[in-house]
């Protein structure tokens, strides 16, 4: 054009000299929430940041970020009893994200393409002693050999995976996941040595010229109680049913079994027990509600045809039934004893009120608190009153889940390697929780929740095949593309596609956004709008 | 198959997403949108008025491969994107008047038309007029319809913020009922703008059959440049009206502006339709329905009707008048009534006899 | 080519040879025949790459004609009176903006009363439109100006009104000679803007601008004017060189050597008082008659030239300014400024009212005979009409002949 008109004719985009920030008396910043599935996950699991690399389709990345936290995916996609589900904030809008489905998904997907974990690229030099191969230990052994570290675990029984093997049934954990994903831990270099019970702790330490000792024995021995008992009526306990079962494939047993309790480890061995022929029926002296063992365990256990005889304590075991007393739950949930008996037909009764802690060695540690029959441990560094000498798992918790043991193992390692660093270890601090209140709701769209295929009730009572069917991978990344991502960004665009300034900068796929202050007035839509509540507004510093 | 598989985080309802494919996200979500109306511009904080601009006018240099020219009505728009020496446009932008933006539209599209013919090109930048409700409903209206009646290939969007904002928010044609303006103040036995008054322009566009009508807000994005977009594939007189709040105008925080525009929708305070040829072709279903309330609370211009001494009866009224666009336009699923739009006015009269 | 034609349809050929890109048109007398006949050229294919738009007001007429010229077309179109008055928001704009569009007007009285018949009521209430106003004094001149009206107008970046009596030219059929397109062609170039919108160089036109440019702005149209004195003229010279034609200029004379009294006239009555002056001349009575081609911009200079020595001189005008004097007189009197020199205002020809020979024969007389006391008198009065109202109702009556200021000063007073 020849010439432009003064004033009247303006050039295009000039407008970007006139810094508008100068109006803004908010800014908006991101905040990192905490997910509540995050923040509930016993292993500490970094949950959200997994469900949106599967989202993508990128498992192995996926896998990666899961196994940061968590080195039995696979195991625990099928074991877990995910409280985390229970606290997902999806189940305000219709149902929780499908989390363990998709965990298992990932971990089967890794043991499918033979996904390893990396070799630590350099030594250490030391050396750890762990005592145990249950799930603390594994995760325990695994974390430090990531650090580096040379790691040998003593293990009693004849095969490594304690309660994961001995413990929990086939049918819930086919022992080919547990050793393969086991073996990919030995894989990285750690050692395992079965069959030998370490007699002298301190010893063993000192003769094995170990830096550190994490003690992860379990909680292995039933607790017992003391039912008066009649002739012969066979008295029997969960954990012995339960190895006989793992290790022979079957037990001698009477038709007629009373199960005695009303955790998981009842529900497993009903179940087992099932499936070798018996007719077990469980005996709990509180109602459902009040019932510890998994829901959804429960309700494959009725599915399968096994009786509960709910309210109910065994007051004594005769030749071929039982006398039992009915309960009553008073104001506070307590069963309270009502003095009116019945008999029930039985030939047999299986314990499964609890485990302990056998005791026997590490009570020969010089200077080793105890609490019970737990080992008392610092709560951040996860050592025992013993210098040198640190725990995790069952043998120093009283909430025994594998999924809390393999929490303690990581924490446990991390702090003994800060020990061997001459550091002290403290836990991070965990960030504000993301409530459905910061969220905006009504951008997510309805989508059902993927169910697990499961074997048919009638096919299970014969057979240990596991009975929960995986997900197929459609349903699994589907299912993991419901999650809200809950208090961090998911990258969906609102806050750079409403912000009226365009004052938002997108970085690219990954790379989220960034406010431009040259530019941004403080408005707030971009806050308001964005569906996870990822953005705060704080007054500006004048 | 991923691809196949639905995002279901957010589906479509947010701007974009890292997982969905490319062309299945919205304009504004791409790094290089065109970004027509830039940074810098001088619109309040939380302007509903420079988010719908640069919605649509992005979406129509999508669909044209840039081969936009624009319009503009004296307005809030005008006045906060070209004060000497800035200019927020990226793009062939002019301003002439408040009355006339559809007639300089109509001229600027003939010699577009006649200059392209002159140099062999094959294809004419298209012409997009844009103003506010006042320049658009009021004083505009008569180049408007001129335009309509011409069938000039124009596209006007009016970005309806349902009063005189730029003067300093009086009353226009297109203000609904019982909100206060500086004109309509809340005093005396009924407060707020009068019933029965009013015009529903998108309607009366419609009866000019011309190729495409359609309305909008700044909430419904992916249906906002799916307009825009159908719009530009159309030549000849096509006309979108855009709600977009006006924190100022309306009481609302600055934060709140497509929030309200959401629950304008998700109420049928503001069917949102597109027509063809006179005829309604679509509607913008309702997602989660909320009572009118939800709505009025958010805006001071309707602070009368929240607060103790608020008349029920006029509430009732509004209520009944979003009732009646969900039934008149079919705006929830479950109703099976034939969309046969009415003016809102239509029914306020007759609910005024 | 010489044809003996209606002024409409002259000046319609003459649009048609500069080549316009758009032309929008809205029906008002007298202007019809014009845009009209456009039309129908667009229509028959006689002026090709033409779009004709019939739009739905004046308003619009004006707008269109904005859009269009911004977009970088050659731009036409006409109006007149009431219609003026109704895209007059558009005329500002138009002239803010720098678009050369060039309109005729085919002036008419403003009602009210509603009048269709020809003055200079509505031309002159544009006077600080910011457009160039070219006055026209025959078809011919008509025709010529129009063609002389797109090149100035591109030249200086400025709209110009090209003013014709209405039905006293427009309806008049006259011989005309119309340029044929080759030499139109040759003197008027395809019209490259100064600065068109267009999407491959993006600018924003019409930006708000506010008191700390707004006085520059205003001087720099100022500076555009003062050019445009310039460019009519070499402008007039180029086309007068190409065609022998008469036409155009900022203004003419006519019979000023030693005219004892000059007329200062703008538009047809030019032609009448020419006859007149010729009459007049075989009388012994030297009158000069001044075109005044130029309103806007106003050729103070040439106008104090070309007055000269002469020491009365009488502005014809047909058209005032209520509660003040008349509108072309104050002007001259500024060209005039300290030279001695009595320059007074004579209305006539409102309305329609015919201005014949025997009205300037009248003007002339009665100036001479220094029967003009005062600056503004009202010349072609019918004082019965005025008195069967003012004696009926306030028992206030006229004599016959001019009115001037102080008797209708007085006749409040009474």
């Amino acid at each position: 054009m020849k010439k432009k008109a003064f004033a009247v004719t303006l050039d295009p985009a000039t407008s970007l000299s006139n810094h508008t920030g100068s109006w803004r008396t908010l800014r908006p910043v991101n905040v990192f929430k905490l997910p509540p599935c995050n923040n509930q996950c016993p292993a500490g699991e970094n949950i959200q940041q997994w469900l949106y690399y599967a989202g993508e389709g990128d498992y192995e990345h996926a896998w990666r970020v899961l196994t940061e936290e968590n080195p039995l995916p696979a195991c625990m996609g099928r074991v877990c009893y995910h409280t985390c589900e229970g606290k997902c904030n999806r189940g305000f809008l219709d149902e929780s994200v499908g989390i363990n489905s998709v965990e298992r998904f990932l971990g089967d997907y890794a043991l499918e393409h033979n996904l390893g974990f990396k070799i630590p690229s350099r030594e250490t030099g030391k050396k750890v002693l762990i005592i145990g191969s249950g799930p603390a230990g594994l995760s325990a052994a695994y974390q430090l050999r990531r650090f580096g570290h040379k790691v040998h675990i003593v293990e009693m029984g004849q095969e490594p995976g304690g309660m994961m093997r001995y413990g929990i049934p086939v049918y819930r954990l086919p022992r080919n996941i547990l050793d393969a994903e086991i073996k990919r831990i030995t894989d990285m270099g750690v050692e395992i040595e079965c069959g030998r019970k370490v007699e002298n702790i301190e010893a063993e330490k000192r003769s094995g010229n170990y830096d550190a000792v994490i003690l992860c024995l379990g909680a292995s021995i039933s607790t017992n109680v003391d039912i008066p008992q009649g002739d012969t009526t066979s008295i029997l306990n969960a954990l012995n049913v339960l190895g006989e079962i793992e290790t022979k494939g079957d037990i001698q047993i009477a038709r007629r079994v009373a199960v005695y309790g009303g955790g998981n480890t009842a529900v497993d061995v009903a179940r087992s027990l099932r499936r070798i022929g018996a007719e077990p029926i469980i005996v709990y002296r509180r109602n459902r509600d009040k019932m510890p063992a998994n829901e959804e365990e429960m309700d494959a256990a009725i599915e399968e045809g096994i009786q509960v005889k709910w309210l109910s304590t065994i007051a004594e075991a005769r030749k071929d039934s039982l006398k039992i007393e009915k309960m009553v739950l008073d104001e506070n949930g307590k069963p309270k004893p009502t003095g009116e008996y019945e008999e029930l037909p039985a030939d047999a009764v299986v314990l499964a009120i609890g485990q302990n802690v056998d005791t026997s060695v590490i009570s020969k540690i010089s200077g080793l608190n105890m609490e019970k029959d737990s080992v008392v441990i610092d709560n951040e560094t996860m050592m025992t009153s013993v210098d040198g000498i640190f725990a995790a798992g069952d043998c120093a918790s009283t909430d025994r889940t594998v999924t809390r043991a393999i929490g303690m193992g990581k924490h446990a390692a991390r702090s003994v390697n800060a020990y061997l660093n001459g550091r002290a270890y403290k836990k991070a601090e965990k960030h504000e929780i993301a409530k459905f209140e910061d969220m905006h709701p009504w951008y997510y769209t309805d989508a059902p929740k993927q169910i697990r295929e499961e074997l048919e009730a009638a096919r299970r009572c014969g057979t240990f095949d596991e009975v929960q069917k995986g997900l197929t991978e459609e349903n699994a990344v589907f299912e993991a593309r419901r999650c809200l991502s809950c208090g961090n960004c998911m990258e969906c665009d609102n806050c750079y596609g409403v912000c009226p300034d365009s004052a938002i900068i997108k970085l690219g796929a990954g790379k989220g956004y960034e406010f431009n202050y040259d530019y941004c007035k403080g408005c707030g839509v971009c806050a308001q709008e964005c569906p996870c509540g990822h953005i705060k507004m704080v007054p500006e510093q004048i | 198959m991923l691809e196949k598989i639905k995002f279901y985080q957010t589906g479509s309802n947010t701007v974009g997403n890292r997982m969905l494919n490319p062309a299945m996200r919205t304009i504004q979500a791409s790094e290089d949108r065109p970004n027509s109306l830039i940074s810098g511009h001088r619109a309040c904080q939380g302007c509903g008025e420079a988010l719908g601009a640069r919605y649509a006018i992005d979406a129509a240099m999508k669909a044209t491969n840039g081969q936009i020219m624009l319009v503009n009505a004296t307005g809030c728009l005008e006045v906060f994107s070209t004060p000497y020496p800035e200019s927020a446009w990226q793009i062939p932008w002019i301003h002439s008047l408040f009355g006339n933006a559809a007639s300089v539209g109509s001229g600027l599209a003939a010699a577009a038309r006649i200059l392209a013919k002159k140099h062999g090109q094959e294809n004419a930048p298209r012409i997009i007029a844009q103003g506010g409700d006042g320049g658009t409903t009021d004083i505009g209206f008569g180049p408007l319809s001129g335009m309509f009646e011409r069938n000039d290939d124009v596209l006007y969007i009016c970005y309806d913020n349902e009063a005189y904002m730029n003067t300093g928010v009086q009353r226009s044609s297109a203000t609904p009922p019982a909100a206060r303006t500086a004109t309509t103040q809340l005093v005396g036995d009924a407060p707020g703008a009068d019933w029965g008054k009013g015009k529903d322009v998108p309607l009366i566009a419609m009866a000019h059959g011309i190729p495409y009508v359609a309305t909008a807000t700044v909430a419904d994005l992916r249906d906002l440049e799916n307009k825009v977009t159908k719009a530009m594939s159309f030549h000849g007189a096509r006309y979108i009206q855009i709600l977009v709040p006006c924190p100022l105008g309306w009481g609302l925080n600055s934060s709140s502006t497509v929030t309200a525009a959401r629950l304008a929708m998700e109420t049928g305070f503001f069917p949102v339709y597109e027509a063809e040829y006179g005829k309604v072709t679509s509607v913008r279903k309702i997602r989660q329905k909320q009572p009118v309330l939800n709505y009025l609370k958010l805006q001071r211009r309707y602070a009368h009707l929240t607060g103790k001494k608020a008349d029920p009866n006029v509430v009732a009224r509004l209520q009944a008048m979003c009732d009646q666009n969900i039934k008149n336009f079919g705006l929830l699923d479950d109703d099976n009534t034939e969309a046969a739009p009415v003016a809102i006015q239509a029914f306020e009269r007759n609910q005024s006899v | 080519m010489l044809k003996q034609i209606e002024g409409s349809l002259g000046v319609a050929e003459a649009v048609a040879l500069c080549r316009p890109g758009v032309v929008c048109a809205y029906p008002i007398s007298p202007q019809t025949h014009i845009v009209e006949n456009v039309g129908k050229f667009v229509k028959t294919g006689t002026l090709k790459d033409c779009d004709f738009l019939n739009v739905e007001s004046e308003f619009s007429a004006m707008s269109v004609a904005i859009g269009s010229s911004a977009g970088g077309a050659r731009t036409y179109t006409a109006t007149a009176s009431q219609g003026l008055l109704f895209m007059v928001e558009g005329i500002y704009s138009a002239s803010g903006l720098g678009l050369p569009i060039v309109m005729t007007v085919a002036s008419r009285a403003i009602g009210g009363p509603i009048n269709i018949w020809n003055d200079h009521s509505d031309s002159l209430s544009q006077r600080d439109s910011g457009w160039l106003q070219l006055f026209c004094e025959s078809n011919q001149d008509a025709v010529d100006t129009h063609i002389m009206a797109f090149k100035i107008a591109e030249t200086v970046g400025l709209p110009v009104m090209v003013c014709m009596d209405g039905f006293v030219l427009s309806h008049a059929f006259e011989r005309l000679d119309i340029p044929s397109q080759e030499v139109v062609d040759k003197f008027l170039k395809e019209y490259e803007p100064n600065e068109y919108l267009n999407t491959s160089e993006p600018i924003s036109m019409g930006a708000m601008v506010g008191p700390e440019a707004f006085t520059e702005v205003r001087i720099l149209q100022q500076r555009k004017m003062a050019r445009a004195l310039k460019v009519i003229e070499d402008v007039t010279k180029e086309y007068r060189e190409l065609t022998g034609s008469k036409s155009g200029g900022l203004l003419d004379c006519y019979n000023c050597e030693n005219a004892d009294l000059k007329l200062i006239i703008l538009g047809s009555s030019v032609g009448t008082a020419k006859d007149e002056i010729d009459r007049l001349k075989k009388e012994g009575i030297n009158v000069g008659i001044i075109s005044l081609k130029s309103f806007r911009p106003f050729p103070y200079a040439k106008l104090a030239e070309a007055i000269g020595d002469t020491k009365q001189v009488i502005c014809l005008e047909r058209a005032f300014s209520f509660g003040g004097r008349g509108i072309i007189c104050p002007e001259v009197k500024r060209a005039m400024e300290g030279k001695n020199c009595d320059i007074k205002t004579v209305v006539a020809g409102l309305g329609g009212r015919a201005i014949y020979g025997t009205t300037i024969n009248g003007i002339v007389k009665n100036a001479l005979d220094g029967k003009f006391t005062e600056e503004f008198t009202f010349f072609d009065v019918d004082a019965s009409v005025l008195n069967s109202y003012t004696q009926k109702t306030e028992g206030v009556s006229f004599p016959n002949g001019p009115i001037c200021q102080s008797q209708i000063d007085n006749s409040v007073n009474m």
